[in-house]
């Protein structure tokens, strides 16, 4: 046991002096993500219904506005993910080797969801 | 990981039952009390005292002096002022966190069940340790900052409107109700500050004489001292004084937005 006052105790190792961009996007994104969701939700649906071809869809996913607005979809969407289950490890694992384990491999599981993702509708749209 | 039962030593046992002095009588109510003392070695129990309230005050801490009064004299909590200005008698009634002093017991229907503030060290029965709490209102430097001197023969203005805005939050009584009501603060209470101690810090954040609004800015911005609140308003719903820290938290997220 260490001894320390709780004075010392409480002002640990200072303030990180961040958390407010966190807040931020983690709202931005929350916003941006209502109408995109929507968006890529009745466009699957539509895509199903319609029985598409590949060929169809490639058509419809290069177009301007379908490519960006999927573009923006799986951006925000894997950063509110990181953002969100960030909070959630940080509230609830207190376990430090455990902690640290999961953040990182959340951390570089986004980072790699992501960029496969973002890569696959690129090749997609304009590949074959 | 957050547990989800109590350490074996922990765990609560069923404990005696002490009569009414005089008998029972068609006033007579049950408290179910925790009681714990570090000093047996046992484990934390549930006594249950009968209480005739024809010859009781009409709140809970009345009850609970009274016990101690007449029925069992080592039961241990703290009070002082009992009527709601010290904070010294917060404790867990009827699965709230509230003032015995101001909790009518007749608002509480059958078994007035009594433990001590959630989610902090049991120092005996009803007394909770506090230590960590107030070396967190210590870590906010709760008192006026200023570099300007005062002004020469008077003392330093606020105007009216200045002045109101420190309205429902002066009147905390730093009683940690709301902390101990609050998740994030269960979970991590030794980084994150609470709704009490960030009320408080909003209290100086806001005052229109204070020159360390930056630095006090500073301080908080912490993924854990501020940004643990995820507005889970369990403190507003419990505070016995009607305040609103989850507001004051909200209030101080935006401050933190309006220095971008």
């Amino acid at each position: 046991m260490r001894i320390q006052t709780p004075l010392a105790r409480v002002r640990y190792l200072g303030s990180a002096k961040e958390g407010g961009d966190h807040w931020w996007w983690q709202r931005l994104t929350a916003i941006l993500l209502v109408p995109l969701t929507l968006w890529f939700v009745a466009s699957i649906w539509w895509i199903v219904v319609s029985g598409a071809s590949h060929h169809m869809f490639q058509d419809w996913l290069s177009g301007p506005v379908a490519a960006i607005l999927m573009l923006l979809f799986v951006g925000a969407l894997f950063y509110h993910l990181k953002l969100g289950l960030q909070v959630v490890i940080e509230d609830y694992v207190h376990y430090k080797p455990l902690k640290w384990t999961l953040l990182i491999g959340l951390n570089l599981g986004c980072l790699i969801g992501a960029v496969a993702a973002l890569y696959s509708t690129v090749a997609v749209a304009f590949g074959g | 990981m957050a547990k989800f039962k109590l350490p074996k030593n922990s765990r609560i046992k069923k404990g005696r039952h002490h009569a009414a002095p005089g008998g029972a009588s068609a006033k007579t109510r049950r408290f179910k009390i925790y009681r714990y003392d570090p000093d047996s070695g046992d484990n934390p129990r549930t006594d249950t005292y009968e209480v005739n309230t024809e010859d009781c005050g009409q709140m809970v801490l009345d009850a609970l002096i009274k016990i101690k009064d007449e029925t069992d004299s080592s039961l241990t909590f703290r009070r002082s002022c009992r009527e709601g200005i010290c904070g010294s008698c917060a404790m867990n009634i009827d699965g709230t966190n509230t003032l015995a002093c101001t909790k009518p017991i007749d608002e509480i229907p059958g078994e007035v069940r009594i433990y001590p503030l959630p989610h902090m060290p049991v120092v005996k029965d009803l007394v909770p340790d506090m230590n960590n709490f107030y070396a967190q209102y210590t870590s906010v430097e709760p008192w006026l900052k200023t570099d300007s001197p005062p002004p020469a023969n008077s003392e330093r203005l606020q105007a009216p409107a200045d002045r109101a805005k420190l309205d429902g939050l002066y009147e905390c009584i730093l009683c940690a109700c709301c902390s101990t009501s609050c998740p994030s603060y269960w979970w991590n209470g030794d980084r994150y500050l609470g709704p009490a101690i960030l009320l408080q810090a909003y209290r100086w954040l806001i005052d229109s004489r204070d020159e360390a609004t930056g630095e006090r800015l500073d301080d908080l911005e912490d993924p854990f001292r501020l940004y643990r609140c995820h507005t889970i308003m369990n403190c507003t719903r419990t505070c016995p004084k009607s305040l609103n820290p989850a507001k004051a938290i909200g209030a101080i997220k935006k401050m933190m937005v309006a220095r971008r």
